[in-house]
């Protein structure tokens, strides 16, 4: 099996820990994932801001750097669900952009999907002893319905405890430039979700989305909350030999 | 063209009237409370339905269908109408629909009437077009009652005094509904059936003494020429009944082809609005009772203009029950207020900008009022996919020239992933250069509109090595 990662353009610039994560899991569970160096970003910022022709250029390419394999394997759920939701619409029904669509988007995997789905696994032999809260991203529930592939990947990492999230279904505020365009709003959700990750007594805030851990992280981190952000794929990555880095 | 009205004047952008309504503790306490307690109603008379799933898409499916073919089915339903004595009205907009009610209740030679809550006549701001004509309407919805004597604004669809706790509609009743009629029994409290009785009491009066009524309709049925009201309160059954001439202000997406479809909404409206799995006061009335003088005035104002848009068109199909807004992590923070227009929440964030156009800066900021979460979509019984609409208008919006530059800026370096991966590197020099003391020169508070996120915000740090680097370097970690 061919497969690609496509890292995203957030974790490439700011989260590298979490493309290195997804690497090595992958490779512990015997699947060496190519990485296409053509990709950048998918374009949903400029989608969901309304930049429909800088998005379709950047999907265009996208996409064509991501054709021939037999996966793609995206460990943030609103990238996964921009590609899936919003490429077949931006690419229309025909033309070089749609073909090379129709071939990306059905292959196109949420990492936990990926785990879950294709390879058939939901314990990765992770080892993290600490007390973790999960929280499902909107573009993760609502966007591409993971369901609760993440915590049943959680449940089997040896050493966790998984508290649950009060009012887990609530959107944290982030959106992308919403959070720049409605600042005070966004912050405003945000205050509520950090309240909620506090009265889990959790150590750990994790989730399939850096770009969402970032906006709740930075109040967490602006009000020394002492809550660690992590991507999901790094905590399933670690293990007993391997720390978390 | 004249700009189409939707009961508020458009002012300040969405951000601003938001900043405002975020500071109001009691505000965010009260629609905290009301939101989530007809949320949590919706959902467990929701999930109890085997067939939701199944009632939805046929909700869709018929709006869908009567929307194609609108023009038919409302000439059908003008011709029911006609044929049950009733008298059919068009209006092109709000001015029109305004002129043609004021007219009919100036025929009756009455300067009262009684009004069942309706969004259409609050849409086009029917009760201060009667007032300039001497004619003062009275609401006779509990909460549109408390909006009335408040003389305040509605907030939400169905509870349009959301935004007030008890202790503030006590208040309002004490000092105003003297004013109106019936004052407040003296040493009223603030305990709800006191209120309710009060309420009662002002409303009955009202009631008997009013020759002229005037409604909206959730339903029309095209095939019978039947209006459906669904109330809750027994109010609407009275100004249905009681007074001579009936005057209802229909939108003309309100069009059901056939009684049979009733079926369908009746179940899907009282779950989705007030949680309830039956309707308590159901009217339905076809032309003129006897002795009673009927009018229907169907209500354009900017719907059609909305039909032509193939992406944005689904909106009509709303029954406006506000799911979406209940549910709206948005709407629950600030309210709807903010929103600017009789249609708050997700639906108004899309049919405000959408029936209005998006000539003001107000119009231009509601569809960015969404972080696209999707919970709007999740609940609308009739699968209005908001979320989608709300990325369809924002490409029509004029961006803001900063906006645009970082745009193309940001477009610019992801056309080649070279350009990416130098920006990359310069960012982890500048890292690296900053190590410890020196990193705090690079400012915790940003500048601009990217001051946003830092006001609240820490940024996170950017990394000495990309992925993309590290991959290079290390044979995506095999070396
Ligand atoms: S958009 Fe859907 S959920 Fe919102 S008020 Fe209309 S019908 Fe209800």
């Amino acid at each position: 099996m061919r497969v690609a990662l496509f890292v995203t353009c957030v974790n490439d610039t700011l989260f590298p820990d979490t493309g290195r994560a997804v690497v090595r899991l992958l490779r512990r569970l015997g699947v060496e994932a190519d990485f296409p160096r053509a990709q950048t970003c998918c374009g949903q910022m400029h989608a969901n801001t309304g930049y429909r022709d800088e998005a379709v250029r950047l999907a265009r390419r996208s996409v064509a750097a991501l054709r021939g394999y037999d996966a793609v394997v995206v460990p943030s759920g609103s990238c996964a669900a921009m590609i899936r939701e919003q490429y077949p619409k931006l690419a229309g029904s025909s033309g070089p952009f749609a073909d090379a669509a129709a071939q990306v988007v059905p292959k196109t995997y949420e990492l936990t999907e990926f785990l879950v789905d294709v390879l058939g696994v939901t314990d990765v032999g992770a080892y993290f002893p600490h007390r973790v809260t999960y929280h499902p991203t909107c573009h993760s529930l609502r966007g591409i319905h993971l369901g609760d592939r993440p915590l049943t990947l959680l449940r089997q990492v040896k050493g966790l405890e998984l508290a649950p999230l009060p009012g887990v279904e609530e959107c944290c505020g982030f959106g992308g430039t919403f959070a720049l365009k409605n600042a005070d709003v966004s912050a405003a959700m945000c205050a509520d979700k950090v309240r909620a990750v506090l009265d889990t007594g959790a150590e750990v805030l994790c989730a399939a989305d850096n770009s969402c851990l970032m906006h709740i992280g930075g109040m967490l981190g602006r009000q020394k909350s002492g809550v660690r952000v992590m991507h999901l794929a790094e905590i399933l990555c670690a293990t007993e030999t391997a720390g978390v880095r | 063209m004249s700009v189409t009205f939707l009961g508020m004047p458009a002012t300040r952008p969405f951000p601003r009237n938001a900043a405002g309504a975020l500071r109001d503790s009691q505000l965010r306490f009260n629609l905290r409370k009301a939101t989530r307690t007809i949320r949590a109603k919706r959902a467990s008379v929701v999930a109890e339905a085997p067939d939701w799933a199944e009632l939805r898409e046929a909700g869709r499916a018929i709006k869908e269908h009567t929307l194609r073919n609108l023009d038919r089915y409302l000439v059908r339903l003008e011709e029911a109408v006609t044929a049950a004595g009733g008298h059919v009205h068009w209006a092109a907009d709000a001015a029109e629909a305004n002129r043609i009610v004021t007219e009919l209740v100036k025929a009756t030679g009455e300067t009262e009437v009684v009004k069942v809550k309706s969004m259409a006549t609050q849409e086009i701001g029917l009760n201060e077009a009667l007032l300039e004509h001497g004619i003062t309407a009275y609401e006779t919805d509990l909460a549109e009652l408390i909006v009335q004597l408040g003389d305040d604004r509605p907030s939400h669809i169905l509870v349009p005094a959301i935004h007030r706790n008890r202790a503030e509609i006590r208040e309002i009743f004490a000092e105003h509904m003297s004013g109106w009629g019936r004052p407040a029994p003296e040493n009223l409290t603030d305990d709800p059936a006191a209120l309710a009785d009060a309420a009662r009491l002002h409303l009955r009066e009202r009631f008997l003494k009013t020759k002229v009524a005037i409604s909206g309709a959730n339903f029309a049925i095209a095939e019978t020429g039947t209006l459906v009201v669904l109330e809750s309160e027994g109010n609407g059954r009275m100004c249905l009944t009681l007074p001579r001439t009936l005057i209802s202000v229909v939108g003309i997406e309100k069009v059901l082809p056939t009684w049979r479809d009733l079926e369908v909404f009746l179940q899907l409206l009282p779950r989705s609005s007030t949680g309830e799995r039956m309707n308590p006061y159901t009217s339905m009335w076809t032309g003129a009772a006897e002795g009673q003088e009927f009018h229907l005035v169907l209500l354009d104002n900017g719907r059609t203009g909305v039909l032509a848009d193939e992406v944005g068109r689904q909106a009509l199909r709303c029954i406006r029950c506000s799911a979406c807004l209940n549910v709206c992590p948005v709407y629950e923070r600030v309210g709807g207020h903010a929103y600017g227009s009789v249609y708050p929440g997700p639906i108004g964030a899309i049919l405000t900008p959408q029936l209005r156009g998006m000539g003001s800066e107000l119009d231009r900021s509601l569809p960015y009022a969404s972080s696209l979460c999707g919970a709007c979509y999740e609940v609308c019984p009739v699968a209005i996919d908001i979320p989608s609409v709300l990325v369809h208008l924002r490409t029509r919006a004029r961006h803001p020239w900063p906006e645009r530059a970082g745009m193309a800026a940001a477009g610019w370096v992801f056309e080649r992933s070279g350009r990416l991966a130098r920006l990359q590197r310069a960012g982890g020099r500048l890292r690296r250069l900053t190590p410890r003391g020196l990193h705090r020169l690079i400012p915790r508070r940003l500048p601009g509109p990217l001051g946003g996120w830092t006001d609240t915000r820490d940024l996170p740090e950017v990394p000495e090595e990309s992925f993309r680097a590290w991959w290079d370097r290390t044979d995506g970690g095999r070396r």
